[in-house]
């Protein structure tokens, strides 16, 4: 059984993921470097952000071998930020909005 | 009586029906999962929301600002001798938490497979590159009041909520990392004596430890790189 002695998996899959946290780094690293900009910039931010964390918490935090109901009590609850996000990227428009109004710089 | 969390033998319903028939049944929910390690993801899952609000906080403030974000790859350039290169101390910093994330991977592994040695050794070498983390940190802050004149209230670059986020994120972050490192070191000492293998009791709770520690341990320790995955795309690159 799996479980029967904690995690255990092949010691590839950890040097694997290691060396791909590597190569995702500094591939976000060149994003600057490159000078790349506006939405190119932003979303190749985001995609190798969401890479790393995603080998992080699936191999090294063991989450891709443990049952589902402890991966949906811990992976869904985050979605919400998404949420918070949005509500907070509208009230930040509304305050640059009021400012350049009414404190015209 | 042996637990009965790993005595259960057949097979969990697939999908989302084993998702309910966990979460439905008498008990516990986490099942096959040591009590420690669900609270361990409990807390993180915690930590999470707090690390979410200090983000959101930040982008609430940049993009309210009227005032141009200060220039962070310049701010954060480092000079060699030659032309100051953009960054180069985060992207140094990422790759030694990235290491730290390897090498306890590793000590979690030898954990399981009763190499106490080795799993202490690993466990120091992370607590080492966690260290020199956060001495990476104190210069990079110090270079920043001292050298660059940042404050909490204002900065010569731009929008002044630049350093209250910076000093808010970056410092809460470093906190974790230096726990961390304290928390490392106290297991990896357990290890090195063989703790785990004898069940010796714990010094507060009495209870008998075993290698779910490493694990748990290596949780919080894998958590704190992920965070800085966040840190270093949302603050140091955007």
């Amino acid at each position: 059984m799996a479980h029967a002695e904690g995690q255990q998996h092949p010691i590839g899959i950890y040097f694997k993921v290691w060396i791909l946290l590597f190569v995702i780094s500094t591939f976000s690293y060149m994003v600057d470097y490159l000078h790349v900009e506006s939405y190119l910039r932003w979303g190749l931010i985001l995609l190798f952000m969401m890479l790393k964390a995603g080998f992080i918490v699936a191999v090294f935090m063991h989450m891709r071998w443990e049952r589902q109901a402890l991966m949906y009590a811990i992976m869904l609850p985050p979605v919400f930020v998404l949420i918070f996000t949005g509500l907070m990227s509208l009230e930040a428009d509304n305050t640059f909005l009021s400012r350049i109004t009414f404190f015209a710089v | 009586m042996a637990q009965p969390a790993t005595t259960i033998t057949d097979a969990p319903p697939e999908g989302w029906n084993g998702v309910v028939s966990d979460w439905s049944s008498d008990q516990r929910a986490f099942k096959n999962v040591p009590w420690g390690k669900a609270m361990m993801w409990i807390f993180l899952l915690s930590d999470t929301f707090i690390f979410s609000c200090f983000l959101l906080s930040y982008m609430n403030v940049r993009m309210s600002t009227t005032v141009p974000w200060p220039p962070t790859s310049e701010i954060f350039a480092l000079s060699f001798g030659g032309d100051p290169i953009p960054l180069i101390l985060i992207a140094i910093m990422t790759f030694i938490l990235i290491t730290s994330s390897g090498t306890m991977a590793m000590a979690v592994r030898f954990g399981y497979l009763r190499n106490r040695r080795m799993s202490a050794l690993l466990m120091i070498a992370t607590a080492l590159l966690g260290a020199s983390f956060v001495g990476m940190q104190v210069f990079e802050w110090t270079k920043l009041i001292v050298e660059e004149g940042v404050r909490p209230w204002g900065n010569p670059f731009g929008a002044a909520q630049f350093g209250s986020t910076f000093f808010m994120i970056t410092g809460f972050h470093g906190f974790h990392v230096s726990v961390g490192v304290i928390f490392l070191l106290l297991i990896a000492r357990k290890t090195w004596r063989g703790d785990f293998d004898n069940a010796t009791p714990g010094f507060f709770t009495s209870r008998k430890g075993n290698y779910e520690a490493v694990e748990i341990m290596g949780l919080y320790w894998h958590f704190v790189d992920l965070v800085w995955v966040f840190i270093f795309a949302f603050f140091y690159l955007w």
